[in-house]
């Protein structure tokens, strides 16, 4: 954290910014963009977060030790995506839950609760 | 020595481990990181398998998004929490060029404003709708004859995913609402100055951390596949 103190500008700047952003995102959702929507959806999504990070989170001020701090925390949660991804979507998972073998009882899981209002 | 005694006698709230009130800022900073960090992984958990399964059922949950959840409610929801990203910040920095107390309580409470707007929004507009419509699996899921019934199974995990990923959110929103009433009652005793104002920045972090998890959420659940059909 830093002595720097964000001029009231900036935080205003920043917030238009941010609802231009999320007018954006809700228009572009009502045009074809065929597999390209969530995409760029998402890529705003990043974008957002970056502004609110850097400037109302004061990583744009902060020290070089924090940013590492948040870096790696990036980092270790792109592993933990790409890796899960890389490994579901490489195998023809079927969904068939006769194949799940005794997993077939976490299908059954959510009926469960209709015991609830016994209790 | 009570605790306001010692506030006095020492306005900037050093604590006698730190060399400097900059490195003890630092370090509130930099323990808030750490725990949100550990908030990063534990919402990239879900959002792992939410993008698992969203590709098992691909149809089924653009299906779940286009014809259960409202966009207008989502958009709503995001611009609500950006304003109180953005008087979250204003309060922070009402205490830091020492401005009055009010001032700082004005912009905490417009914020939890927006909190509780939110809130009743997720609530009253969508959850209660849902739970109407028969959309809540396990609970209350009637899935009449005019939806596709090809889809179903996806569709359910996918309002599965949408009550999980936006209840836990909720829940941060009232963690972050709990924690935004500790912080008017600290600045109504004028607990704050220009030198102290730790407690309002990492509670900041904090509130700003999940308005970023909603910023995902919004497009993910409420948006994908877009609207254009």
């Amino acid at each position: 954290m830093s002595e720097h103190i964000v001029p009231v500008k900036t935080y205003v700047a920043v917030w238009i910014t941010l609802m231009i952003f999320t007018g954006l995102t809700t228009g572009v959702a009502y045009i074809d963009l065929k597999e390209w929507n969530t995409v760029v959806a998402l890529l705003i999504a990043v974008i957002k977060m970056s502004l609110v990070v850097l400037f109302f989170m004061h990583i744009k001020y902060a020290s070089g030790l924090t940013r590492v701090l948040i870096i790696g925390g990036f980092f270790w949660l792109g592993i933990m995506l790409t890796f899960t991804l890389a490994d579901e979507l490489s195998r023809h998972w079927e969904i068939n839950p006769a194949a799940w073998g005794p997993g077939i009882i976490f299908l059954h899981l959510p009926h469960l609760l209709n015991f609830l209002p016994l209790l | 020595m009570s605790e306001a005694a010692t506030h006095e006698a020492n306005p900037t709230g050093l604590a006698h481990q730190f060399e400097d009130i900059e490195q003890q800022r630092e370090a509130s900073s930099l323990g808030m990181w750490a725990f949100l960090v550990t908030e990063i992984m534990f919402f990239g958990g879900l959002f792992a398998s939410y993008t698992i399964y969203r590709a098992l059922h691909y149809s089924a949950f653009e299906w779940g998004s286009r014809n259960i959840l409202e966009v207008k409610w989502g958009a709503t929801n995001t611009a609500i929490l950006i304003c109180s990203s953005l008087t979250m910040a204003m309060a922070i920095r009402s205490a830091q060029v020492g401005k009055k107390k009010a001032t700082t309580i004005i912009y905490l409470l417009v914020t939890m404003l927006f909190g509780a707007a939110f809130l009743f929004i997720k609530l009253y507009f969508e959850w209660r709708q849902d739970w109407i419509d028969g959309f809540v699996p396990g609970l209350h899921w009637v899935f009449t004859s005019a939806h596709p019934s090809t889809v179903e199974p996806g569709v359910q995990m996918f309002m599965c995913f949408y009550f999980f990923m936006t209840g836990l959110h909720a829940l941060h929103m009232v963690v972050g609402l709990g924690l935004l009433t500790v912080l008017v009652i600290m600045a109504a005793r004028g607990r704050f100055t220009s030198q102290y104002w730790a407690p309002l920045e990492i509670s900041g972090l904090y509130w700003h951390f999940v308005d970023i998890v909603w910023i995902f959420l919004f497009p993910l659940l409420y948006l994908i596949g877009g609207r254009y059909h």
